[in-house]
């Protein structure tokens, strides 16, 4: 109870550290959640709208990845960032951005994965019409993208819920250097192997409470969603 | 004037011959009506007319040109329509979206059909919380809004209530004023009520082609017999 206790103290105080910590979290996971949207909605509608050679393949790639572990991702990033892998030059190691950059690849088979199963039953319905007013390509990707955007939505919500929850990326390319790269997750790891148990609840709480939040927004969305779905008898 | 020209035309789905060979020419002014019993190829024949598809064997051709590349000229409405997951206004306004028209015009020609299809007041209503008869007002609103030369429609009023067919079978007249319209039923009382001209299809082939007038008066044999004595 007296951690408890503290740890609400450090929250309602607003110590400079821990919102500095805070922050930090939601600019690297809600930048990362925001790249991996633009690269990963256009691939996954286009998942479920064209069929071509290695679709199937590419289909499971992407929900295999789903399920890849945060180290691994940070590994692959940390090769690929180091001063001898092929974009050493950017020499970004160890800053937020190689953060970012990890993290959008970790959420990024989220997003292709969860939008293409929000687009598949809008384009299954819209295909016909989109055929008879000979829609270019670029105006059935908008619209079906448009018309899924309630589930799209919900991708970005999981996939922040993921990125702000995730350690193992962040904590092998940001270093976890303090004032610099620490976030609430590396934090929580790192001040609870510290003893100063304190923080590391008070950032638990704030992980807890994303959480909720995440996931009442997700539903209400899809509640606001239903009522432009059309139910047939 | 719009000539319709089917040249030699064949389907085939899964080795077996679905509509054709069929040669036919038509002139599409007023309601052209396409009757016939299930799986007798009038869905077939009006995807083929509209250039959802082109056929595997021979041409389909408007005024000389093929369906497939003057699809714009034309307006399809599904047996069960698409109800987009937009507002009312939006879904009407889809068409004009796709033929990249400026938004003043997208405005006044979507203020018009809704008027046309009396759903002015509906129009910020998400489109699913339509009742069946609205969403295919709304849906032969969307295929009015281009203004197009010729309106198919696949069993447009083949869930509706009498009440809703009525509605819609008054705007087809005031369309066919307009443009030509063609349309399958299976509906023969609806047949009667719309039709200028009847093509009848049985078993993939062209059963009967003539003005509505002589089609309804005259004793008929053969499979357009069986099926007018519902037979078939």
């Amino acid at each position: 109870m007296d951690i408890l206790s503290a740890a609400w103290h450090l929250l309602i105080g607003m110590d400079a550290d821990l919102m500095a910590i805070i922050a930090l979290s939601l600019k690297v996971s809600g930048l990362a959640v925001l790249f991996a949207l633009i690269l990963g909605a256009p691939v996954g509608a286009a998942l479920a709208i064209w069929s071509f050679p290695g679709r199937q393949v590419l289909i499971v790639i992407f929900n295999s990845l789903m399920a890849l572990p945060p180290v691994v991702v940070g590994l692959s990033v940390y090769l690929l960032l180091s001063r001898s892998g092929p974009l050493g030059s950017w020499g970004i190691l160890f800053t937020p951005k190689a953060m970012i950059i990890a993290q959008t690849a970790l959420i990024f088979p989220i997003i292709v994965a969860l939008t293409r199963e929000a687009v598949k039953p809008v384009f299954r319905e819209y295909r016909g019409l989109l055929i008879s007013l000979n829609a270019s390509p670029l105006l059935v990707l908008r619209t079906v993208l448009w018309d899924a955007r309630f589930g799209v939505v919900t991708a970005l919500l999981a996939g922040f819920g993921r990125a702000v929850a995730e350690v193992g990326a962040v904590l092998i390319v940001g270093g976890n250097i303090d004032g610099l790269t620490r976030v609430m997750t590396t934090t929580i790891a790192l001040e609870t192997s510290k003893g100063n148990l304190e923080l590391a609840m008070a950032l638990g709480i704030v992980l807890i409470v994303l959480a909720l939040v995440m996931n009442a927004l997700i539903y209400s969305i899809s509640r606001i969603g239903l009522r432009f779905q059309e139910v047939r008898e | 004037m719009n000539r319709l020209a089917f040249e030699n035309v064949s389907v085939f789905r899964n080795g077996k011959e679905i509509l054709g060979p069929l040669d036919i020419e038509l002139q599409t002014t007023g309601i052209t009506c396409l009757l016939g019993p299930n799986g007798a190829g009038k869905s077939v024949f009006l995807n083929l007319c509209h250039g959802m598809f082109a056929p595997d064997k021979g041409r389909v051709d408007w005024n000389g040109v093929s369906a497939v590349s003057t699809r714009n000229d034309r307006s399809f409405m599904f047996q069960t329509a698409a109800v987009m997951r937009r507002s009312v206004w939006a879904n009407v306004a889809f068409p004009l979206l796709a033929q990249k028209l400026p938004k003043s015009e997208r405005m006044e020609r979507v203020a018009q059909a809704l008027t046309f299809a009396r759903l002015t007041d509906q129009a910020a209503q998400p489109a699913a919380s339509l009742s069946g008869g609205e969403k295919q007002r709304m849906a032969l609103a969307r295929a009015w809004v281009t203004r197009p030369k010729v309106i198919l429609l696949d069993e447009p009023a083949a869930n509706l209530d009498p009440g809703s067919t009525h509605a819609l079978e008054s705007m087809l007249h005031d369309i066919a004023t307009k443009s030509g319209v063609i349309i399958a039923t299976h509906n023969l009382p609806q047949a009667r009520r719309l039709a200028h001209h009847v093509l009848v299809f049985a078993n993939g082939k062209l059963a009967a082609n003539s003005d509505a007038d002589t089609f309804f008066t005259q004793t008929h044999t053969g499979q357009v017999a069986d099926y007018l004595d519902g037979r078939i």
